[in-house]
């Protein structure tokens, strides 16, 4: 098998197998009262595997970011943060400073 | 209160052509760049954002699959990185489905859904009458999706020159908006289950990489209810 074909292989068996918890989701959805305890569960849990992936995605990253020392990843998550409740829950200028400061040291130290 | 579906397309329009639409695009960007450097077409990285559309997910495959994982361990963590749709559509699509005839429209707009037109749709559904709803979420998640595939095209063709720092600026930007946007949640017993979620997300990982994510917030977000059901809801 040549590469190409392989890689395709992996592409549509990737958004196949992430489709499939779209699918799952859809279906189990039907019968959901939106005002139900059930309902507040599930929501409890999205937000709870979204923080998760979160954290996850900034302590223990993926790919080249791992390069990048992890006080460098916090200090630009902190400072994007506390922008965001300091200036007034406007998100661009908070990811807009995150990013700053985190390229700025990124930079600065030659990473 | 918007009542027609007009002036909800308007606004989905107004409300994801701003930051939602730049965030994704220049996320996109690192995705394409990566995608590209890792030697897949430009076919197989439009296919993958608007397949999956979930950048995590995304990501693990093509890192997984470079680091010599089999294809089958490569699929299983890129699916495992975005379980987090299934508890997200079943959160949200009852939000939308009065104003849809069919339920099985729902299997094709679900495809659409992601982080950006969901926390929109907590935020303002409360100002839009159920039966409009789905107008405001199709627009919403059409803009975010272009601006995804905009963003993979031109990671694609041509950012590998804009400097190291700069490229490592934009792989963090993804976590990044994702922190400050889930960071404005207000509403209980959403905030106890983020707080619950940050430590544990690191945590469960560490025990297992690919089904940590799946056990984080199954058993935080249970524990995140219950946490409410036990104050009496006054939180």
């Amino acid at each position: 098998m040549d590469t190409t074909t392989t890689l395709w292989i992996l592409v549509i068996a990737s958004i196949l197998a992430t489709y499939l918890w779209r699918f799952l989701g859809t279906l189990l959805s039907r019968r959901i009262d939106p005002d139900g305890v059930l309902f507040q569960w599930v929501t409890c849990v999205s937000y709870c595997m979204l923080a998760g992936l979160i954290s996850r995605m900034i302590l223990v990253p993926v790919g080249s970011l791992v390069e990048v020392p992890l006080w460098i990843r916090l200090v630009g998550v902190v400072i994007g943060l506390a922008v965001f409740f300091i200036a007034g829950r406007i998100m661009l200028v908070a990811v807009g400073s995150g990013l700053a400061v985190f390229i700025g040291l990124a930079t600065v130290l030659n990473i | 209160m918007i009542d027609n579906p007009k002036p909800a397309c308007v606004r989905a329009v107004r409300d994801a052509l701003g930051f939602p639409s730049i965030m994704l695009c220049a996320s996109m960007m690192a995705f394409g760049s990566l995608a590209q450097q890792s030697g897949y077409s430009l076919g197989m990285a439009l296919s993958l954002t608007a397949g999956i559309w979930g950048l995590p997910g995304q990501v693990a495959m093509i890192e997984f699959h470079a680091a010599g994982a089999s294809i089958l361990f490569a699929v299983l963590a890129s699916s495992l990185a975005n379980a987090r749709f299934m508890p997200m559509a079943v959160s949200f699509l009852p939000l939308i489905r009065d104003g849809v005839r069919h339920y099985g429209w729902m299997f094709v707009l679900v495809q659409m859904l992601s982080l950006n037109p969901w926390a929109a749709g907590q935020r303002v559904f409360p100002d839009i009458i159920p039966s409009v709803r789905v107008y405001y979420y199709v627009v919403f998640a059409v803009v975010c999706m272009i601006a995804g595939l905009i963003g993979t095209a031109i990671g694609f063709f041509g950012i590998g020159n804009i400097g190291r720092p700069a490229a490592l600026g934009l792989l963090f930007l993804n976590p990044l908006f994702f922190s400050v946007m889930i960071a404005g949640t207000r509403m209980q017993p959403a905030m106890t289950a983020i707080l619950i979620g940050v430590p544990l997300g690191p945590i469960f990982h560490h025990l297992s990489s690919d089904w940590g994510l799946l056990a984080a917030g199954l058993s935080g977000g249970s524990f995140a209810f219950w946490i409410h059901r036990k104050t009496g809801n006054k939180a």
